[in-house]
């Protein structure tokens, strides 16, 4: 019994002291939603002695995951960063607030290139974060010569060492590039073609991946993979044989966009941490810990005159123009891939 | 799909089932000091997330994993698991071994000693105790721990996705996939997981049945 009384006494005084520490003034806070490993992480803190705000930061790992959640109704984020085509699809389901442009002057920053993008073409829903290219990826210390087309993904000599995207639509992009259709097509007979050639490429793939990849291509693992060039920079520092190459045919170009959802709850704030992250020096700062391109004129120059760029990360226009930038698909085309996906996967 | 799910957790419970007992029963015979050094080895793992001990399963299987480096120094030479059905198994079998050690060890150590006395005393072998007296008197702990194996194997989602390579997609997988991943259609998710709740529960049943009609230690 005497036990009992400590044990309670005790609860008691931590209760108490909790609600001493909860009567405090509550911080401001703003909820974010980022890719995981897309930020230098000291820049949330950095935000917090600027403004007092109190970064929420929390992370996802897809496109489609962060839709989920935003739809599934049970978070309420005040900033997300989706990429270009789910801006678009979100834009269209009404999941977004416009934004407030006179709070984030920052805004001016932005490259002309990556304003008035097909997702966006207004801008009144979205402010470029980062953008990039996918790219092959390969070891060159098990190829004779470094490829330069998507077919290596499809080359039995390379049966069993390549890795393939564990997602529909860069899946799908790969085998469209192959076979000469857009990226884009919403044609049915050629993207059963774009299903057909993902078929017979299953067996010799060596394991569908996302974020594995790093593991497998800086462990040497497998030979060809395909993935976002910003990342290669990451898995190079694990294996240095490793080369990058944006294949011949075409390829995807993206734009990751900060958005502000209809369920925010501070958007005032939102904006304020928007217009922090298009900062030059949080530009330039996420540019040096992401690897990703970026889309601010200023950080640009910064890193050109401290020679940080990587030229793949800033192809020349002429390249510039064969890449592609994925657009929000119509229902039906969705619903064709995820059919089409499922049933590539359950193929054993 | 179905049939490759159970088909898995089949295997990974079986295994276990195999590996568990003896482990238990052995432990059971020991003295309370080691018993206890046992359960503390056997939690230990278990304070790390399961999906860092996946992962960690992942390096240690690849091609040039750990497992095959160790193999290659002692000149066996390679073998591949990863990204096969094997790796998947051997997920489920690592992640959820205890779930079946725990209940067989219980239920061992709380044996009655004086049954086996009595047993040897009416001219019972070690063998013929072991089959007429601890096995039959072990089973609740048994049914308890396969439950326990088996309905977290069947509806496994990431080890396949990590140990797998994405290319053995369990029931799991799928209902994943329409909640949280490419294909975000929570209509088809929820059947997939009511049906397979009906599953698992026809399972829960059958095995009731097994264990004597159902003495209420048998599962929860």
């Amino acid at each position: 019994m005497k036990k009992f009384s400590k044990c309670l006494a005790l609860t008691l005084a931590t209760a108490a002291s909790l609600s001493l520490v909860s009567s405090c003034q509550p911080a401001e806070v703003v909820n974010v939603f980022n890719w995981g490993e897309y930020i230098d992480e000291d820049l949330n803190a950095e935000f917090t002695k600027q403004t007092g705000i109190v970064v929420n930061y929390k992370t996802y790992t897809t496109n489609e995951m962060l839709y989920s959640t935003m739809k599934s109704g049970g978070a309420s984020y005040d900033v997300i960063i989706p990429s270009d085509y789910m801006v678009a699809r979100m834009i269209e389901e009404d999941m977004l607030l416009p934004l407030d442009f006179t709070n984030i002057p920052n805004y001016n920053d932005i490259d002309p290139s990556k304003k008035g993008l097909l997702y966006d073409p207004d801008n009144e829903y979205s402010v470029p974060y980062t953008w990039g290219i996918v790219g092959l990826i390969y070891d060159a210390s098990t190829t004779s010569e470094a490829p330069d087309s998507w077919t290596a993904l499809f080359d039995k000599q390379y049966a069993g060492n390549i890795l393939m995207f564990d997602n529909p639509r860069d899946a799908f992009a790969i085998a469209l590039a192959v076979l000469g259709y857009g990226l884009n097509t919403t044609n049915e007979s050629e993207i059963r073609e774009a299903y057909a050639l993902l078929k017979e490429q299953r067996p010799l793939v060596q394991a569908y991946v996302m974020d594995q990849v790093f593991d497998k291509m800086g462990g040497g693992e497998a030979v060809v993979a395909p993935y976002y060039v910003g990342d290669y920079f990451l898995m190079r520092e694990d294996n240095p044989n490793l080369g990058v190459v944006i294949p011949k045919e075409t390829t995807n170009t993206f734009v990751d966009a900060m958005c502000i959802p209809k369920s925010a709850k501070n958007k005032t704030a939102a904006e304020q941490y928007i217009n922090f992250m298009c900062s030059t020096d949080s530009g330039y700062r996420n540019a040096i810990a992401v690897g990703y391109s970026t889309p601010l004129v200023s950080v640009y120059e910064k890193l050109k005159a401290n020679d940080e760029l990587e030229d793949i990360c800033y192809p020349d226009d002429e390249t510039m123009a064969r890449l592609e930038v994925f657009i929000n698909l119509p229902p039906e085309t969705r619903k064709l891939y995820d059919e089409l996906w499922a049933e590539l996967m359950i193929d054993n | 799909m179905f049939a490759a799910s159970f088909r898995l957790a089949f295997y990974a419970t079986a295994i276990c089932l195999l590996i568990s007992y003896p482990i238990a029963y052995v432990v059971s015979r020991e003295t309370p000091q080691v018993q206890s050094v046992f359960m503390v080895l056997l939690m230990v793992p278990m304070w790390i997330n399961f999906l860092l001990r996946t992962y960690a399963w992942m390096s240690i299987l690849e091609n040039n994993g750990l497992l095959n480096k160790l193999l290659v120094l002692l000149g066996i030479g390679k073998v591949s698991i990863i990204n096969t059905e094997a790796a998947v198994a051997l997920g489920m079998v690592y992640n959820y071994l205890p779930f079946m050690l725990l209940p067989i060890l219980t239920v061992l150590q709380k044996l009655d000693r004086s049954l086996l006395e009595a047993s040897s005393d009416l001219g019972a072998n070690g063998v013929r105790t072991f089959l007429r007296v601890v096995f039959p008197l072990s089973l609740p702990g048994v049914l308890s721990g396969v439950t326990m194996v088996f309905v977290p194997s069947v509806s496994t989602f990431v080890i396949s996705k990590l140990l797998g390579g994405g290319k053995t997609l369990l029931l799991g997988d799928l209902i994943e996939m329409q909640f949280l991943g490419n294909a975000y259609n929570p209509y088809i998710g929820s059947a997939v997981s009511i049906v397979m709740m009906l599953i698992v529960l026809v399972c829960m049943f059958v095995m009731n049945k097994f264990g004597d009609g159902g003495e209420e230690t048998s599962m929860f």
